[in-house]
């Protein structure tokens, strides 16, 4: 049934923190290892070792620079389904095999339904769906749907493959439906924001923008410095205990 | 937008299939054409074969057309199952047109309610067709209210143009039908000048800033690339055709969709060219037809996805 909901019990997704990313793409090559294997049919790749490898991915890690010279940075951006409320994905499609569940509100493709007519990528505007070559069926992020509910893995483990995988802590899971869910609060706390409002699909993913940056005037203050560099600058270096210490502190610590 | 050809031709075959069926049947209705086995078979014929391999083609888009049924199940919230669910309960009225045309040379009592029938239902197949495109809001050139209008006036004036030829092949043609298609014919692609420059002079709304929510921060320029060949997002949504080159197709759709078929019906229209009036209509028609196939390209080669943004376009 491609009509939607009217509410959700919950509203399960991701919140994405652009300041820690550091666009390692763990995050991808977790979720294709998990759901090349998982829920759906495998994510098939075309030409892999060819002139024009390509293939179906349900998270893609860009890297952009932001403003310029002294006030310019990168920032890594993970970009993923971001299991709208009101996603015209969803009705556009005329088979129902998109649809968005009534429990939690994750947005899904029935692989068993789906006949490849791609409206529903078309309707995205966040580019989130892609299309499987191989299969002929359409494909998205299920929000790990597979493993978060999943008692044969470990608790830790019942997370969506990118949150587990991330190595920075960048991405974080829960129900922003929640007002007193951790995810929720992060959102409140960091400002988190939603992109393009402006199409009414309204996103439950969130992205927590970058912090403001440092530099001389604003950089941490002393209580953040790390003690060593205290005890060194009032050391000698060059004194024979001072060198004999830190050699014996490097040996010790290997 | 990628432009398959499968699509195009399923858009142009099924508008023109459906125009010239309904002119058909409002003729019927009116007795304002021969309602001889002939004729109807000729026709309708035409007219079905256009729509049936329209709608063949369609689904050589699909992945699985082998479920292809499916697509009639969600008709409360998708133009596309609408369209499909119309495309399909049209041939009813359609079969019934024809069983009283071909078999019993009638139209009319049950016959003409078939007509008035099979007419609206290919008007609104047509119409489901045009809000599947002007119903999304990602795509700046396809979410304006005069797209389905322009997808309901080709579809109508290259059937127009179709009836004029089967007229004349029948010796049925008189000077009130070439005026009527020279007057749709010029309406549909005055409006489809007018999205032109509509186009063209629309705001491009959506930028990069927004779509990554990084604009409060500076200018926004792509870095590291994803993936290092376009995926499927990119092949999809990026295509699109250099702006010299549309400039070009545009004119070259006005001149086959418009200027050669209303030079030729004028001319046989002025000319009195009663023998010759055939194979000029019929000419015409092709024409006409091949006007609409750039035009349709050109509808998707020209039409940009907004979630290119997140591959480097500034706005959209
Ligand atoms: S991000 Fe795209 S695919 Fe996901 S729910 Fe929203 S509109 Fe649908
Ligand atoms: S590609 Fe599949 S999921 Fe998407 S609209 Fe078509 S049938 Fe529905």
């Amino acid at each position: 049934m491609t009509t939607l909901p009217m509410t959700t019990a919950k509203k399960l997704g991701l919140v994405i923190d652009l300041d820690t990313c550091v666009g390692c793409q763990a995050c991808a090559t977790s979720c294709k290892e998990w759901n090349t294997s998982g829920y759906s049919a495998p994510l098939s790749d075309q030409d892999p070792y060819g002139a024009d490898p390509h293939g179906a991915w349900l998270n893609r890690i860009h890297s952009y620079e932001v403003g310029e010279g002294d006030t310019g940075r990168t920032v890594h951006f993970p970009r993923s389904c971001l299991h709208c409320e009101t996603p015209a994905c969803v009705t556009v499609c005329p088979t129902g095999a998109s649809y968005k569940r009534a429990s939690d509100g994750i947005v899904l493709v029935n692989p068993e339904t789906c006949i490849g007519c791609k409206l529903c990528s078309w309707a995205c505007p966040y580019g989130a769906r892609e299309y499987d070559y191989a299969h002929g069926v359409m494909k998205k992020c299920t929000l790990c749907v597979d493993r978060i509910y999943n008692e044969t893995l470990e608790p830790e483990d019942r997370v969506p493959a990118c949150v587990r995988a991330c190595p920075t802590g960048a991405r974080h899971f829960g129900d922003l439906g929640d007002s007193d869910s951790q995810v929720s609060k992060l959102v409140a706390e960091r400002g988190g924001f939603d992109l393009m409002p402006e199409f009414g699909y309204k996103p439950v993913n969130k992205y927590l923008p970058p912090r403001p940056r440092r530099d001389a005037t604003t950089s941490a203050s002393g209580d953040k410095k790390p003690a060593v560099r205290e005890v060194e600058s009032d050391a000698d270096p060059s004194a024979l205990t001072t060198r004999f210490f830190t050699w014996a502190d490097k040996v010790l610590s290997r | 937008m990628h432009p398959a050809y499968s699509v195009i031709y399923f858009t142009c075959a099924t508008g023109a299939g459906y125009g010239l069926l309904i002119w058909l049947a409002v003729f019927a209705m009116m007795g304002a054409l021969p309602l001889t086995p002939a004729f109807g078979l000729a026709g309708l014929g035409v007219s079905m074969a256009l729509v049936v391999t329209g709608l063949l083609s369609s689904t050589s888009h699909l992945g699985r057309p082998e479920r292809a049924w499916r697509a009639f199940s969600q008709w409360r919230s998708s133009w596309l199952s609408r369209e499909g669910v119309f495309a399909i309960a049209t041939f009813v009225p359609v079969a019934v047109l024809a069983l009283g045309w071909i078999v019993e040379g009638r139209s009319d009592g049950v016959y003409a309610v078939a007509a008035a029938a099979a007419a609206v239902s290919a008007l609104v197949t047509v119409y489901c067709t045009g809000m599947i495109y002007q119903s999304l809001p990602t795509i700046r050139a396809w979410n304006l209210p005069m797209v389905t209008p322009i997808y309901l006036a080709l579809g109508l004036a290259t059937g127009a143009v179709l009836m004029v030829a089967l007229m004349a092949g029948f010796g049925a043609l008189a000077q009130a039908h070439l005026m009527l298609t020279l007057a749709v014919l010029g309406g549909a692609w005055l409006l489809k000048f007018a999205y032109w420059s509509t186009i063209d002079g629309a705001p491009r709304e959506w930028k990069i800033g927004a779509a990554t929510g990084l604009g409060r921060f500076g200018q926004v320029r792509p870095l590291d690339p994803p993936h290092s060949k376009p995926n499927f997002v990119m092949r999809e949504m990026g295509y699109q055709v250099a702006r010299k080159h549309a400039l070009k197709l545009r004119r070259m759709a006005i001149a086959l969709g418009f200027a050669v078929p209303a030079g030729l019906l004028i001319t046989v229209l002025l000319g009195g060219l009663q023998a010759a009036a055939f194979p000029l209509a019929v000419l015409a028609a092709m024409s006409a037809l091949a006007g609409v196939l750039v035009e349709r390209w050109l509808f998707f080669a020209e039409a940009e996805h907004v979630a290119m943004l997140y591959y480097g376009k500034q706005e959209a």
